[in-house]
């Protein structure tokens, strides 16, 4: 059997280099097309029929003055009268027509009458959820009061961390062309290859008769697994007029409203403390919210998991607002703002330094030696025993300076993926998966693998992704892709090579097991001076491309050691108040991170600058906003779902923790656990800032304001 | 909160050529409601419009230093025109109100959101996208070749119009500060969180476009 594994650190010449993405061209230079940028031939436009009320049954649906509009192709409506509407902004239904303004008036021409429900919509005083409120069970371990009663200290508070919204920047949506028997897609997807049958299903037609195409993503976060709603009744709509390709892309109000929101959690947590900081109890009554089926259950308490007297219930809120989906690092962050907080908290009430409390019980996590090695590095980048202070000792003047930490774990261990290789006859070489780049640099981490594992350079490779024509491969969250792709990569491009090895070894005299790929040359292991250039060595194929196809297999990959997964980190974020104005400023987030081999430092360092400014959003800005007597969002636009800009993320120190014992781990993903930790770490900076727990984020002026003011 | 840049504002004409929706917005939002005489006023200044729609009407723009002529509808913004009509898509709708800078144009040198503008306003005007000058010659421009260097992209999708934003403000500030950086590539967002990487590549685009001192 060929030999898969990494080649050591040492010795890498394409894997470990800060190559610059391959389409990064391509998409600086406005070139990129994505989906949402198609101009097909005959294209026709779709607009959804929205509901306006949070919760409704359906009466009627009246068409006719929409079909006398200008340009009116067809209405494919979802729901039909009796349905109920559990949500506002529903889509009940989209109507196509030759351009999107037309489309657009056409949709609103459409008559629904409802008949309107009660509705909740909020879920941050249960005692206005009512009946929606699904209570738990409850969880004991351990004997919780006697450790209550033994404790140096109590700390007690209430946490609460909002609904956010994905707010992709290219929205949902999709361009369908069906005729009735066959359909080409070319949606926004983070899944190429399973979103395939997720349209034929809905169609019922073979997966076969399905063809899936996107070059690139404008942003997924979690959101953009199926094939939706949008997709469905364009597919019908293109059918009802002859096969003429349908576009919908979602306005950004419904956007914000529909596809996808990341669920709400709170908690009243007690915490049990020694003086040493040895936490010895936890007490949660937690509660979480996104949308009619009640949405997320954070685990808690977060990484410090060996706790030993806990209790703990949970509810789940049923509300009026669109339904959750996969929001990077599903319910981690959340668990990590809840645990953090209140382990925060626990410090200032035992009078010590928190980093104490998060050294001393690295113990009670899955890995203690982890968590005290970036806990110490996240301390000295940050300055930690120079600028910290206690909360009853703040810094002087208006504007206080604070510092806090959070933590993280994720898997991220890689996903099933097949690779084909294609080796040609004039040395040209191809990797093809159907798997899709996110941003992460997907492509150009295929390149780097399958020019190490062939000794070429990483621009001798060709990749192609984004096609159901290619091998499966699968989809891109929870941070698996780069552990699929790269192992299947580098097994099929090996598979390849020996298939090389064994074409040319006649006319280098040496068995094809006694043959390497280096710089370019197959040459004979020990005798270098024996060798073929790559392209003459490809030349002895003659009519002939080797065509090799390699597989990562979750069930196997954790003994090929290719990819593995289970990462810990630690962010500490330094920030200051201004006591006047309520305004948090960001001056540092460092992040510290293990993360295994690391393809590209570059890309990965990316991917950590981003996970922290969005944690830096969701911190201090992020928020969706129901409004309780019409249930609609009221900041479903860019405008009032705040986004930080460039101005407002601070310095963000990044150090990813590449070493050889790392590195011999095999590939880990890194979308995920970055993104995790800098909320709790700004929520406490700002506690430890202004001497008080500001209990909801995101830590807007008014809430930081309220706080100090004692009306929170 | 980063300060957006405003184009209607921006343009240094003394008579208004026109709405564009986010200054229609800003003087509604000043002024709390938009006094009848100060649209009178406006009004007996302009020489009457001719009045076009509500059906397409044809119009002639120049876009990357080309006469194009197009037949939209008057309520069309800049924005749809070049993706929807010419298949200029590198200018991306993503707000679509003015506040993410995901369509920014050159509109007669200047910084512009192309959402808030509607197509038939910016004839006579020099419009420049993305396209007209991001790869001229074959060469990557120096500001789209530093966003490569410096990693300044994941999803791509709000990458142009940062590109368009940091060519419209390098043309006029060639030797900024980072303070000047942030100010000046405020008005447009990201979501995947490319800043560090946009910040190294405006102060390195900079130092290449002019080979001038560091701020």
């Amino acid at each position: 059997m060929a030999d898969y594994k990494w080649p050591p650190m040492s010795t890498r010449k394409a894997i470990g280099q800060r190559v610059s993405r391959l389409d990064g061209i391509e998409k600086s230079s406005g070139r990129a097309k994505y989906t949402s940028d198609y101009k097909r031939q005959n294209m026709l436009h779709a607009a959804p029929v929205t509901c306006p009320h949070p919760h409704a049954r359906i009466v009627k649906i009246d068409t006719s003055a929409a079909e006398k509009m200008p340009g009116y192709k067809g209405a494919h409506m979802l729901d039909k009268p009796g349905d109920v509407v559990s949500w506002a902004s529903w889509d009940i239904g989209y109507v196509a027509a030759e351009t999107e303004q037309q489309a657009r008036d056409a949709a609103r021409a459409v008559k629904v009458e409802y008949e309107a429900r009660p509705h909740v919509v909020h879920d941050h005083d249960l005692t206005k959820a009512g009946d929606r409120v699904k209570p738990s069970g409850e969880k004991i371990e351990g004997d919780v009061d006697a450790a209550f009663k033994a404790a140096d200290a109590v700390s007690e508070g209430t946490y609460y961390i909002p609904v956010l919204t994905h707010c992709c920047l290219e929205p949902h949506g999709s361009v369908v062309q069906f005729d009735g028997t066959k359909a080409e897609f070319n949606p926004s997807t983070q899944a190429v290859t399973a979103i395939q049958g997720d349209l034929a299903r809905a169609l019922e037609i073979p997966a076969a008769n399905v063809h899936v195409h996107q070059d690139h993503i404008g942003g997924g976060f979690g959101s953009k697994f199926q094939a939706d709603r949008w997709g469905l009744a364009s597919a019908h709509l293109s059918k009802m007029n002859g096969g003429r390709p349908v576009r919908v892309y979602l306005e950004r109000n419904i956007e914000l409203t529909i596809a996808g929101v990341r669920p709400s959690a709170g908690a009243k947590i007690k915490l049990a403390g020694k003086k040493d900081g040895t936490i010895t109890a936890w007490e949660s009554a937690s509660w979480a919210s996104g949308g009619l089926t009640g949405g997320g259950s954070p685990p808690i308490p977060y990484v410090y998991t060996k706790i030993p007297n806990l209790r703990q219930t949970h509810q789940a809120v049923s509300l009026n607002t669109a339904p959750i989906r996969a929001w990077r690092a599903p319910n981690h962050q959340q668990a990590s703002f809840l645990t953090c907080c209140a382990m925060d908290d626990l410090a200032a009430k035992l009078g010590i330094d928190p980093m104490t409390v998060y050294l001393k019980n690295a113990s009670q996590t899955a890995r203690p030696e982890t968590y005290v090695r970036q806990l110490n590095k996240a301390a000295e980048l940050a300055e930690w025993k120079k600028l910290w202070h206690p909360r009853t000792q703040l810094t002087s003047g208006a504007v206080k300076r604070g510092l806090g930490i959070g933590v993280c774990t994720w898997g991220g261990a890689g996903h099933a993926a097949t690779a084909r290789v294609n080796i040609h006859a004039d040395g040209s070489v191809e990797v093809e998966l159907g798997s899709q780049d996110l941003g992460t640099g997907t492509r150009t981490i295929i390149a780097q693998v399958a020019a190490e594992s062939l000794g070429l350079r990483v621009s001798d490779i060709k990749v192609k992704i984004g096609d159901t024509n290619f091998p499966s491969a699968g989809t891109s969250g929870g941070s698996t892709t780069v552990g699929g792709v790269s192992s299947a990569t580098r097994k099929g491009a090996i598979n390849a090579l020996v298939k090389l090895f064994e074409e040319v070894a006649e006319s280098l005299g040496a068995p094809a097991d006694q043959l390497e790929a280096v710089d370019g040359k197959i040459q004979v292991k020990g005798t270098p001076a024996k060798n073929l250039t790559w392209k003459a060595a490809c030349q002895k194929l003659g009519v002939k491309t080797i065509t090799e196809t390699g597989q990562n297999d979750p069930r196997t990959a954790p003994r090929e050691g290719l990819n593995t997964g289970g990462v810990g980190g630690v962010q500490i974020a330094d920030v200051s108040v201004d006591t006047e104005t309520g305004i948090v400023r960001m001056n540092r987030l460092v992040a510290v991170q293990d993360i295994g081999l690391v393809v590209n430092p570059k890309l990965a360092e990316s991917q950590v600058y981003g996970a922290c400014i969005m944690s830096i959003c969701g911190a201090l800005m992020e928020e969706r906003i129901m409004d309780t007597i019409t249930g609609r969002v009221l900041n479903a636009d860019m405008e009032f779902y705040k986004l930080a800009g460039i101005k407002d993320i601070g310095d963000i120190v990044c150090h990813l923790e590449i070493d050889p014992e790392n590195d011999g781990r095999g590939i880990i993903g890194l979308g995920e656990p970055p993104a995790v930790g800098g909320i709790a770490a700004i929520a406490n900076a700002v506690a430890n800032a202004i001497g008080k727990r500001v209990s909801w984020v995101p830590l807007t002026p008014d809430r930081v304001l309220d706080t100090l003011e004692g009306r929170a | 909160m980063s300060q957006s840049k405003d184009p209607s504002r921006e343009q240094t004409p003394t008579k208004p050529r026109g709405f564009s929706r986010r200054g229609f917005i800003h003087g509604v939002g000043v002024t709390g409601a938009v006094a009848p005489g100060l649209l009178q006023d406006s009004a007996s200044a302009q020489t009457p419009a001719a009045v076009m729609g509500p059906g397409a009407v044809p119009i002639t723009l120049n876009i990357n230093g080309k006469m194009v002529k197009l037949s939209v509808e008057p309520r069309v913004t800049l924005l749809d025109a070049l993706r929807n009509n010419l298949d200029l898509t590198g200018a991306k709708r993503v707000c679509d109100r003015g506040t993410c800078g995901a369509c920014t144009v050159l509109l007669d040198g200047k910084v512009a959101y192309a959402c808030s503008l509607l197509a038939i306003d910016v004839q006579g005007r020099k419009i420049t996208t993305i396209e007209g000058f991001a790869l001229e010659g074959g060469k990557p421009h120096p500001v789209v070749q530093a966003f490569v260097d410096h990693d300044a992209q994941q999803c791509g999708y709000c990458t142009p119009g940062f590109v368009v934003a940091a060519k419209g403000f390098l043309d006029t500030t060639p030797n900024p500060t980072m303070d000047q950086v942030k100010d000046g590539l405020g008005g447009n967002l990201c979501r995947c969180g490319t800043y560090v990487g946009v910040r190294a590549a405006v102060m390195d685009a900079a130092s290449k476009m002019k080979g001038g001192r560091r701020g």
